[in-house]
């Protein structure tokens, strides 16, 4: 079999590109992504469509490793990676906080205080997004302004294997970075790092290390004291 | 009752006589990529010798897959290679990928086994974004999925 195009081909392919049949191009107008064959927008679908609905984990797990390749291009290193992908998480945590807000409808609670946040977090955001709660909620012991969220195995780690060279990584961070873009989102600013912290049990066992910044404490401290 | 029972012991018996001694992985070019010794019984080969192994594999492979005895066009190629010591199973997929399975010789169902490493392959392999395709398989959930499906076996 050959395989190199001869030039008569590519001319007889191209000469076809450019002059579709009228058919084919009716086709293509009426059923791209944004538009579906009924003509209505994505936007004219009820928010509570996709609410119950599942993905491949399998496309997500090529759409995500997809992602990590693109963010590696143009780093300099496992940190600025871990930044890069933290950011990512953080624009689809703002977005699907208020969708998860809009979808309580009147049920829907502003949380004001630390604990109830990352209840908030580890039992409903999870749930929406993982469809589990997440696995451990602790306080850091020696410092006040730290917390851990644990989940067992994260599905985005699922297939990934991360090389030794890079044994700092953990591609977790894009989850870091949605739970940031939440606690932002209720006014809890604080800083959230994804680590890796292996048992016998769970060998891609993940931490959240939650670091608040020192005014959500000054609140904190005022709400006790009335 | 009868039926359960019959089937429980059937299931029983093929993990019991399960012995599979290695796994190897080719690229479509006849590189080895993978290559891991699961239980003892073969030869311990340098590294050099098990890239001509590949090598040498992969041309005998594509020669049984070029003359066919019967009046088909194209033959799948070597599937199985039987010896009075072990059996070998290789399986090449569309993409030209191939996987050789060392066991155990009169070794049944050896087909399921390659069918199963070939999907971990897909899962752990092909999925992490940190593999570079046709290149040697680092990949530490690979390793793991790997060994806790072969390793109970024996």
């Amino acid at each position: 079999m050959n395989r190199d195009p001869s030039p008569f081909r590519t001319a007889s392919t191209a000469s076809t590109a450019t002059s579709p049949t009228p058919k084919y191009a009716n086709l293509t107008a009426s059923t791209n992504l944004r538009y579906s064959l009924t003509r209505k927008s994505i936007y004219d679908r009820h928010l509570n469509r996709t609410k119950t609905s599942e993905l491949s984990k399998s496309a997500f797990a090529f759409l995500f490793g997809e992602m990590v390749q693109y963010a590696q291009k143009k780093v300099y290193g496992v940190q600025d990676l871990e930044k890069k992908l933290n950011l990512h998480g953080y624009a689809v945590g703002q977005r699907f906080l208020e969708l998860l807000l809009w979808r309580d409808g009147r049920t829907a609670k502003r949380e004001t205080r630390i604990l109830g946040i990352l209840q908030f977090i580890s039992h409903q955001l999870y749930r929406a997004i993982f469809q589990k709660q997440a696995d451990t909620l602790e306080k850091v012991r020696e410092n006040e302004d730290e917390y851990m969220i644990s989940d067992n195995d994260p599905v985005v780690n699922t297939y990934i294997s991360v090389p030794k060279e890079m044994s700092q990584l953990n591609c977790g961070a894009f989850i870091a970075g949605i739970i940031e873009a939440v606690l932002d989102g209720h006014c809890f600013p604080a800083k959230v790092t994804a680590h890796t912290a292996p048992n016998e049990m769970w060998p891609g066992r993940t931490v959240f290390l939650i670091k608040f910044e020192p005014e959500v404490l000054e609140r904190e401290a005022l709400r006790v004291g009335s | 009752m009868f039926l359960f029972r019959l089937r429980s012991s059937r299931v029983f018996s093929l993990a019991v006589t399960m012995v599979v001694y290695a796994v190897l992985i080719l690229n479509k070019a006849g590189g080895l990529i993978y290559q891991r010794d699961f239980n003892p019984g073969l030869q311990k080969l340098s590294s050099n010798d098990y890239l001509i192994l590949a090598g040498t594999f992969h041309g005998v492979h594509a020669i049984t897959s070029q003359i066919s005895p019967t009046n088909e066009t194209s033959s799948s190629g070597l599937e199985v290679l039987e010896s009075e010591n072990f059996v070998m199973r290789c399986f090449q997929t569309l993409t030209g990928t191939k996987f050789l399975i060392f066991a155990e010789p009169r070794q049944q169902n050896l087909d399921v086994v390659v069918r199963r490493v070939y999907e971990l392959y897909a899962d752990y392999v092909m999925k992490n974004p940190f593999y570079q395709i046709e290149m040697p398989i680092r990949s530490e959930g690979f390793d793991r999925h790997l060994t806790s499906y072969i390793k109970p076996h024996q």
